[in-house]
């Protein structure tokens, strides 16, 4: 295994480092003309000029967009309202009922989207720390079960979504085996509960594997003579959990959480395929949202669509930056110490 | 320097290569064979006319709905392409009438689809109808039988149906008694049987009338007492399609309510495991109508080669071909010299298939006139996405019945209005 | 057998079996069931016919019907077994009209039997539907569609990894007017997903005139926030002397670069190749959008040319996404150990 991967390195990092020093000449001359600032820039300038062109650049459209309408998709094709599709989207006669909304179906999902959230990343967090703490014992063939659980974070959403319909469908799998103990089938996608829970399940399935290795990996890092300690004074295993494990596993923590918290705002490609926001839109997501008004829909909206989306891209960019807080004072705490 | 315009000419003679006289390309989608067969078509054209070369884009019917109009809108897209949204994006189909030898073929044989698939008030000649489709029940003899329950007969109306139907069901212990698959169009036959009427007098759309409440009303109530199969309209939002052909085809509803496409899947899935039969569509308080439509295959505005568009057009429209595509197909086909003649031998081994396209070409005559006004009707698809986003919220129990309807109102007109 | 139960009772070296061993071995063995029994089952499915995939309630393994050649009739006969009155019987159908069936004994060719379709079962045996992997290969270019995603998966990752180790590199190592706000910046997008920004993507790639070739596809997602702003958090662990030593030698900034901050980044480059690799390989949406023609077609928009409008292939469907699915595993299996262990070892700590 391992002298394979070597060689494999050894191969591709070859011809690499061979144009590497290529463009080694060239360089020091840029170097010496332009000093460090043109360094920096030639650094910089690759990833930032596409990054400005298909990142930047359609973020800045997109407000554009959010201040017109019309169904044509060329900006000079269409008429300029202001905030029309804003006030379009958050108008509500009376804001205690969303039926009364001018688009309750934007508003239905958002509150699914905000309990979706709250749901899922509060079981996925449970669930990857209780599977982090198995992972961390001294359990036989370590290393399998460590990556039986990443397992379906390399399948695609799509598939995700396709394996578990086919299993959770009115004639799927699970049923026949409901029906072959004796039991009555559910029909898991058209209850409303079951179908909600579904899609919170089948995130959690993929996911799961990625934030349980970081959380490990902050587990690993816990030095073992705390818990020796610990043990000699008797202290009893929950107490070491709360006073030792907990606190410092935090910096990971907290890295899992807004990862995932960012994420499950996102949650579209595997509900979709899934349930395709039914029952009825008992999971329609912001998302799902965003893309059938703007794009699924025969009599496409893109303006409303962006004026969502730039709603939600508020919303994210204010976890983004909470993050940064709570790591920043984190940083600071720990080199306080 | 010598690299320099090596790698320069190269990318020009790739840039020649994308462009080169002579390629005509089709986007196709497919739902059974007629990929297959009309690859074979093409193969039999290329050795006709060797100097065009017609590349075959075998897309999912989702890209034709979400990415063309984004493709044509940029000016760009395929020469040729399966649409069946073909009103909606009529500006951006090419007329042929300059290129084709015999204009005239085109209006006798094509003519009674062409406002189907142009602007309106246009008279140009943009593509013709691969099949023809007409949306129609099915029902399962065998459960029927076995159930001891008498088919309803001509006449018939959806209660009829529904409730025999569920006798079945209830004898022969099957999921419900039928099924409508998720989509506006299916239940716009219906709707029209009931007196409903989209259509204002201005062309614009008009608001929910009596006719389509009335339906809407039962559907609900049928979903409501679980006759109707409660996983096509309820495991779904927006205006998402899904069909119900597997339950039938599984003998899980004994009734069910879809169209003539159908044919060619049910006979290839249902084998020898029951007997169906097409029955046509029920009737309503004052017609027993279906909805046509269909696919057309039309050619794009933007080609860089029209002549060549038109020469393959007029190969896969001339009345041979067609003959023999409908009959490898099992679609109905749209050519009116082929219909009047007949004599199609359908290339199938089953005896349930000749039957029920014979059902589905009489009942063709049924449609009510303002079921066939809806397929040239501008706003016929916003109409179709709102009926199913907001009735079948109203089935989920998200909805009363009176608040869908003035969504469905309001949805239109917004529809309507940011189209503008 | 033995050596199996050894192997998972076995525990921590010298304790006592306690409550928390068996909550371990209920949380693997559950873990197990859930992670792989899905998968397993997709493969199942996939070798079904088309007829076999609709039926209820589905069997776990793939059967196909059992015929038998009747002296004077053309066609093989499907048998079935027969339970009435008169005894269980093993008959061959020659057609069935309605609930009856009109069936005979293969060793008396000549009397038809008729009988009721609810006394009677297929016999089956298990077969596999080869032709759902076959037929695809045969009808469809998907050698051609493996290429391409194998070609938009290589360029992609390896310009991700150049472009966004040197901006992170910059970013790390040196001081200068505005950095902050290139941070900022790139955290603040590191979470807008596609779909937000799909239409004007595609119109500023239809402006540029990549629609329908693979560098569009390719571009719109080297540049990612994600890798920029991971391998910068690894990066700010290498100690600043190290480079301080390497200019007192005259290393120019490239081979500061080149020769000493990549090579210390390994694990974090390891752990974005692979992540690389898998997006990549798996994106569908918007491959899905620039790509229309079929010379150009990804697995993954080949595959979804298998969903019609109104009826969805499943049987060929269900093949093409285990295909898909078996460079992830090769993945998966050759290199779990340098991804779990990227995992834990990168700035992600």
């Amino acid at each position: 295994m391992k002298p394979l991967a070597s060689i494999l390195g050894a191969v591709i990092a070859a011809p690499l480092g061979w144009i590497a020093g290529l463009a080694e000449a060239p360089l020091r001359l840029w170097q010496r003309l332009t000093g460090k600032g043109g360094m920096i820039a030639f650094f910089l300038l690759p990833n930032m000029a596409i990054f400005g062109v298909f990142v930047l650049f359609p973020l800045i459209i997109n407000i554009v967009y959010s201040t017109t309408s019309g169904s044509a998709l060329f900006l000079s094709d269409r008429d300029f309202v202001g905030l029309g599709q804003y006030e379009r989207l958050l108008r509500c006669d009376d804001y205690t009922n969303t039926l009364t909304c001018q688009e309750d179906q934007f508003w239905t999902a958002v509150k699914n989207t905000a309990v979706f959230v709250v749901v899922q990343v509060g079981l996925l967090i449970s669930i990857a720390t209780a599977t982090a703490l198995i992972l961390n014992r001294e359990i036989m063939g370590r290393s399998f079960w460590r990556a039986m659980f990443f397992f379906p974070v390399l399948l695609s959403p799509v598939v995700v979504g396709l394996i578990w319909r086919w299993i959770l469908d009115r004639n799927g799998a699970l049923n026949a085996a409901l029906v072959g103990v004796g039991l009555d089938p559910v029909n898991w996608l058209l209850e409303r509960g079951w179908a909600f829970a579904a899609t919170i399940g089948i995130t959690i399935w993929a996911h799961l594997g990625f934030y349980a290795l970081i959380l490990l990996a902050g587990l690993q890092a816990i030095p073992r003579d705390l818990y020796e300690a610990a043990e000699m004074d008797g202290t009893p295993p929950g107490r070491v959990f709360w006073r030792i494990t907990l606190p410092l596993l935090m910096p990971n923590l907290l890295v899992v959480i807004v990862l995932s918290l960012i994420r499950a705002v996102q949650v579209f490609d595997e509900a979709y395929v899934l349930t395709g926001g039914g029952p009825g839109t008992a999971t329609l997501y912001l998302t799902q949202y965003i893309y059938e008004v703007g794009f699924a829909s025969l009599l496409k909206n893109p303006g409303l669509a962006s004026a969502a989306s730039i709603l939600m891209g508020g919303v994210l960019i204010v976890l983004t930056l909470v993050q940064l807080g709570l790591s920043n004072r984190n940083e600071k705490k720990g080199k306080q110490k | 320097m010598k690299k320099t315009v090596t790698a320069f000419t190269l990318g020009l003679s790739l840039l020649a290569s994308t462009a080169m006289a002579g390629d005509v390309r089709m986007m196709w989608y497919s739902d059974g064979v007629e990929g297959e067969v009309m690859k074979d078509l093409l193969a039999r054209f290329h050795a006709q006319n060797p100097d065009i070369n017609v590349i075959l884009d075998e897309v999912a019917y989702k890209v034709v709905q979400e990415q063309l109009q984004i493709q044509l809108e940029a000016g760009s897209g395929p020469d040729i392409a399966r649409v069946t949204n073909i009103k909606t994006l009529a500006p951006h189909w090419l007329n042929l009438t300059p290129y084709l030898s015999d204009p005239d073929y085109w209006r006798t044989n094509f003519g009674a689809y062409a406002d189907w698939m142009r602007e309106d008030g246009s008279d140009a000649i943009t593509g013709f109808m691969t099949q023809l489709t007409l949306t129609g029940g099915f029902a399962n003899k065998t459960l029927f039988e076995q159930a001891g329950v008498a088919m309803p007969g001509a006449g018939a109306t959806w209660d009829d149906w529904v409730n025999a139907s569920a006798e079945v069901a209830k004898s022969q212990g099957t999921a419900a008694a039928f099924a409508i698959d998720r989509s506006g169009h299916r239940i716009s036959g219906p709707n029209a049987s009931y007196g409903a009427n989209y259509i204002a007098a201005d062309g614009m759309p008009a608001p929910m009338d009596a006719g389509s409440k009335a339906f809407a009303e039962k559907l609900v109530g049928w979903v409501a007492d679980g006759k109707m199969l409660k996983d096509t309209w309820v495991a779904a939002s927006g205006s998402t399609y899904r069909a119900a052909a597997d339950d039938f085809i599984n003998a899980a509803i004994p009734f069910y309510y879809s169209g003539s496409w159908q044919i060619a899947n049910l006979s290839s899935k249902i084998g020898t495991g029951f007997d169906w039969v097409a029955i046509g569509s029920p009737c309503g308080t004052v017609a027993c109508s279906g909805l046509a439509g269909g696919a057309a295959l039309v050619a794009v505005k933007y080609t860089k080669n029209p002549e060549d568009v038109a020469k393959v057009m007029e190969f896969l429209g001339s009345e041979e071909i067609v003959k023999e595509f409908s009959e490898r197909t099992l679609f109905l086909p749209a050519h009116a010299g082929v219909v009047t003649k007949g004599g199609l031998k359908w290339d199938t081994k089953d005896p349930n298939v000749g039957a029920a396209l014979d059902k589905f070409v009489s009942a063709a005559t049924e449609v009510a006139p303002a079921a066939a006004a809806l397929p040239s009707w501008k706003w016929a698809s916003a109409y179709y996405g709102a009926l199913v986003n907001r009735i079948s919220q109203v089935m989920a129990g998200e909805l009363t019945l009176d608040d869908a309807y003035t969504k469905i109102d309001s949805d239109i007109a917004e529809q309507v209005a940011a189209a503008k | 057998m033995t050596r199996a139960w050894a192997f998972l009772s076995r525990r921590r070296a010298g304790s006592n079996w306690d409550w928390t061993d068996i909550v371990t071995f209920v949380w693997l063995g559950a873990g197990l069931f859930i992670v792989f029994g899905p998968a397993l089952w997709l493969v199942l499915s996939s070798l079904k016919s088309p007829a076999q995939l609709s039926e209820f309630p589905p069997t776990l393994m793939p059967y196909e019907a059992r015929s038998v050649i009747v002296a004077g009739y053309e066609n093989p006969l499907p048998l079935y077994k027969v339970t009435d009155d008169a005894g269980t019987r093993t008959l061959a159908e020659v057609r069935r009209v309605g609930t009856v069936a009109q069936m005979v004994d293969p060793a008396d060719p000549g009397t038809i039997q008729k009988i009721n379709i609810a006394n009677r079962t297929p016999e089956r045996d298990i077969g596999f539907s080869w032709s759902n992997y076959t037929d695809p290969f045969l009808k469809f270019d998907f050698l051609n569609y493996t290429k391409n995603s194998v070609f938009v998966t290589t360029m992609a990752t390896l310009i991700t990894l150049l472009t966004n180790s040197m901006a992170a590199f910059a970013l790390s190592k040196y001081e200068f007017r505005g950095r902050g706000f290139v941070i900022v910046l790139i955290v603040a997008t590191l979470m807008i997903p596609l779909s937000v920004i799909l239409v004007p993507l595609y119109s500023i790639i239809s402006g540029v005139g990549l629609i329908n070739s693979l560098w569009g596809v390719i571009l719109p997602t080297v540049a990612t926030p994600t890798g920029v702003f991971l391998l910068r958090q690894y990066m700010l662990t290498i100690p600043y002397e190290l480079l301080e030593a390497a200019r007192m030698d005259h290393a120019s900034e490239w081979q500061i670069y080149w020769r000493i901050v990549l090579p210390l980044t390994a694990p974090a480059l390891a752990v974005l190749a692979i992540f690389s690799v898998v997006w990549r390989w798996n994106d569908f949406l918007w491959p899905l959008i620039v790509l229309s023609r079929q010379e150009v077609y990804t697995l993954q928009v080949g595959l979804n040319a298998y969903a019609g409008e109104l009826n969805v292939q499943w049987h060929y469907l269900l093949a093409m996404t285990v295909m898909t699915m078996v460079p992830v595993v090769l993945v998966f299996i050759f290199l779990q150990r340098f991804i779990t262990a990227g995992i834990a070892g990168s700035g992600l700590k």
